[in-house]
């Protein structure tokens, strides 16, 4: 049985207009931002895995302009749940 | 089919009088009975014809209930897709209907302001709504007309919202969203002019009326703007219309042979073969489920002799530009695969151009403020699936099939 | 003599205050201009800007602490805050007083940023175009020994290095935002329709 990683509780979030390409965020959380040809970054949809949660916070802090979150978001249903 | 929208005098007699809309429709619910109206417009399966596609009654009742003070009405005729002339030409010829929409919502969701949002570039319906509110006597909420700038993006909801309150056609991220806070911090409906005209007809015959035209599960009637045909412009037609049947009766043809594609929704829309949907019922579920999206009606055909690449391109190059300039990757990314669809449609593609436009476009949906960006690159993606072997062939030749089968003829020679 | 301690603790803790501050300075004009090599990350840009900024707040406490205890000095703590208010070279100790006022002013909002936002933030964060120099205009007309060679040639330093870096801000060119505009224009028109309506 394949092991299941526990359902992140949080995601990252930017506000699109705020965000001026700096790229830190990137620097410090790579496993989930990378940034496209110009600078600006590539969020995956999925949240943030629990051991990435403090990495994703330093990340939150060092934007300049604050234009990364972290926001709630609800946990997907797990396989038993999932309606046919 | 029963016309309902466009029932009415010809469009050569001009916008129609208050006297002879009131003459042939009558008034509208007023008062106790406006209270109905929501209910109805649910029940009717009314869909925004902004290019959301939203249920009208679900938006109404979410302003309804807002508390922040009295709710506005916003309609919506901005209409900056270049592709669509329905709305400018709905509240020129029938402005009475579009004001009978709004008063019908106001009264509906105790509005005390109707602001009309009209793309300052559509003069005439500027014109005619700014008479047609002259001749009104049964205006009990203040009605203001605006210019909306002629922007592409200024059409958008929270960019409308934004315009008015800050004179800054831009959208939006931040929350709350119009219809919470919108226009002056009140709770704010948004509503394309063209379904407050069917609200106006709901209102007065009611859910079972509405329902009684449409096919393939999606009630009623959608006004769409035909281009690329003999019998081009502003028509109205039944949900669920097979596209080839409307390709018939607009005079693009008379067979999927000869049309060579069609861009359905618009700018923001998707590309589709003639053959692969001919038999396409043109409706929101169905282009949805299709991939596509019906979006504010636009059916632009593209003739035989016509290149699909270089229709591509020049949108390409207008979306690019009608950016709002706030979010980089949409200036950037937009931009540079702007430039090189350009590039491939006129013969100088550099090496790896369909490649990168590939690339950049898959690294752009959803990453805007807005769905700009979006919009177009789907528009994109739908064009490299529809035109593939034409944008192979502008890539590697550096021309188009016909070019090189012209060329081919001329020529007379086998190699 | 005991009350040479505190004296030696007021210059000793200033000057480590105004090379701290400089190198401040220097991270935040090199973090603006996006400064960056492959073995420098730009994150540690910003970082350390944060931590040496803080640090040198705790520097420049000791400063002012040490130099209003100093019974020589007879600045009572009413001078460490008001400008002015010193009876020993009160222009010189005000210019300390300002720059450490709007230093403490930007340290405060940028603990808080994320509860007031960026705009206001980084409006309160160009008062660092006036602690800085205040700051330099202090150690060269505050201290009794200000004018020894070795001081100068701090000062000098100092003042060398943000130069240096307020040049490199300044000739980066512009930021990606100031360019969006530019890219976005286009003169294109788009494939239009006209409207003419059915039935007509």
């Amino acid at each position: 049985m394949p092991a299941t990683r526990a359902a992140s509780t949080v995601a990252l979030a930017i506000d699109r207009i705020a965000c001026d390409g700096f790229g830190m965020c990137a620097e410090l959380l790579p496993e989930l931002i990378e940034l496209d040809d110009w600078g600006y970054p590539i969020v995956g949809d999925d949240g943030v895995p629990d051991e990435l949660v403090d990495h994703a916070r330093r990340a939150v802090a060092v934007c300049p302009v604050l234009a990364l979150r972290l926001v709630a978001r609800a946990a997907p249903p797990a396989v038993s749940e999932r309606r046919s | 089919m029963e016309l309902r929208i466009v029932a009415g005098p010809a469009s050569a007699a001009g916008p129609e009088s208050f006297a002879d809309h009131a003459a042939r429709l009558g008034g509208i619910p007023r008062g106790s009975r406006a209270a109905d109206v929501i209910p109805t417009l649910e029940a009717s399966g009314l869909l925004g014809r902004g290019g959301a596609g939203f249920p009208v009654g679900r938006k109404w009742r979410s302003v309804a209930s807002r508390d922040g003070g009295a709710p506005v009405v916003l309609v919506n005729a901005a209409e900056g897709e270049p592709l669509s002339a329905k709305d400018r030409s709905l509240l020129e010829l029938r402005p009475h209907l579009v004001l009978d929409g709004a008063l019908v919502a106001a009264d509906a969701i105790c509005a005390n302001r109707i602001v009309l949002y009209v793309g300052s570039a559509h003069r005439d319906a500027r014109a005619s709504a700014t008479r047609a509110l002259r001749e009104r006597p049964d205006l009990r909420v203040a009605v203001e007309i605006v210019d909306a700038p002629p922007a592409y993006v200024a059409g958008e909801e929270s960019a409308a919202v934004h315009f008015l309150n800050a004179a800054d056609a831009r959208p939006t991220t931040t929350p709350p969203r119009p219809y919470e806070r919108g226009v002056g911090g009140r709770p704010t409906l948004v509503q394309n002019a063209e379904s407050l005209a069917h609200a106006a007809l709901i209102a007065r015959n009611g859910a079972g009326w509405y329902r009684e035209l449409g096919r393939a599960g999606t009630p009623g009637t959608a006004l769409v703007t035909i281009s690329g045909a003999d019998g081009r412009g502003v028509r109205e037609i039944e949900l669920g219309t097979p596209l080839g049947e409307l390709a018939i009766d607009s005079g693009a043809g008379r067979g999927p042979a000869d049309r060579q594609a069609v861009l359905l929704g618009g700018y923001f829309g998707g590309w589709q073969s003639i053959e692969r949907s001919w038999d396409l019922p043109l409706d929101p579920v169905a282009l949805g489920e299709a991939g596509t999206s019906f979006g504010a009606g636009v059916i632009a055909f593209l003739g035989n002799d016509q290149c699909g690449v270089r229709a591509t391109a020049s949108i390409m190059g207008w979306m690019a530009g009608q950016s709002a300039a706030q979010c980089g990757p949409c200036v950037f990314g937009l931009r540079a695969i702007a430039d090189a669809t350009s590039r491939l449609a006129n013969g100088s593609a550099e090496r790896d151009d369909l490649a990168r436009i590939t690339r950049w476009s898959q690294q752009l949906a959803g990453r805007g403020a807005c769905r700009h960006p979006d919009g177009a690159v789907g528009q994109l993606w739908s064009s490299i699936r529809v035109f593939a072997g034409e944008w192979e062939l502008h890539q590697v030749r550096g021309r188009c099939s016909r070019e090189i089968l012209a060329d081919w003829a001329a020529d007379r020679r086998v190699a | 003599m005991s009350t040479q301690i505190f004296w030696f603790a007021t210059r000793g803790s200033g000057i480590v205050a105004l090379i701290l501050f400089s190198v401040v300075a220097c991270l935040g004009l090199l973090a603006v201009a996006r400064a960056q090599s492959p073995r420098w990350p730009r994150f540690l840009t910003v970082e350390l800007h944060r931590n040496l900024a803080l640090l040198s707040v705790a520097f420049l406490a000791l400063h002012v602490v040490t130099a209003v205890i100093d019974p020589f000095t007879s600045l009572g703590p009413a001078a460490a805050i008001v400008p002015l208010a010193s009876s020993y070279r009160p222009l010189a100790v005000a210019l300390g007083v300002i720059s450490m006022d709007l230093a403490l002013a930007m340290v405060v909002t940028s603990l808080l940023r994320e509860r007031i936002g960026h705009r206001v933030w980084r409006a309160v964060h160009w008062a660092a175009y006036a602690a800085w120099p205040l700051a330099v205009a202090h150690t060269i007309t505050a201290g009794s020994d200000a004018l020894t060679p070795w001081l100068l040639a701090i000062d000098a330093a100092c003042v060398l290095a943000v130069g240096a870096c307020l040049l490199w801000r300044l000739t980066t060119g512009e930021t990606n935002r100031s360019r969006l505009a530019a890219v976005t224009a286009g003169t294109a028109d788009p494939i239009a329709v006209e409207p003419a309506w059915r039935p007509d």
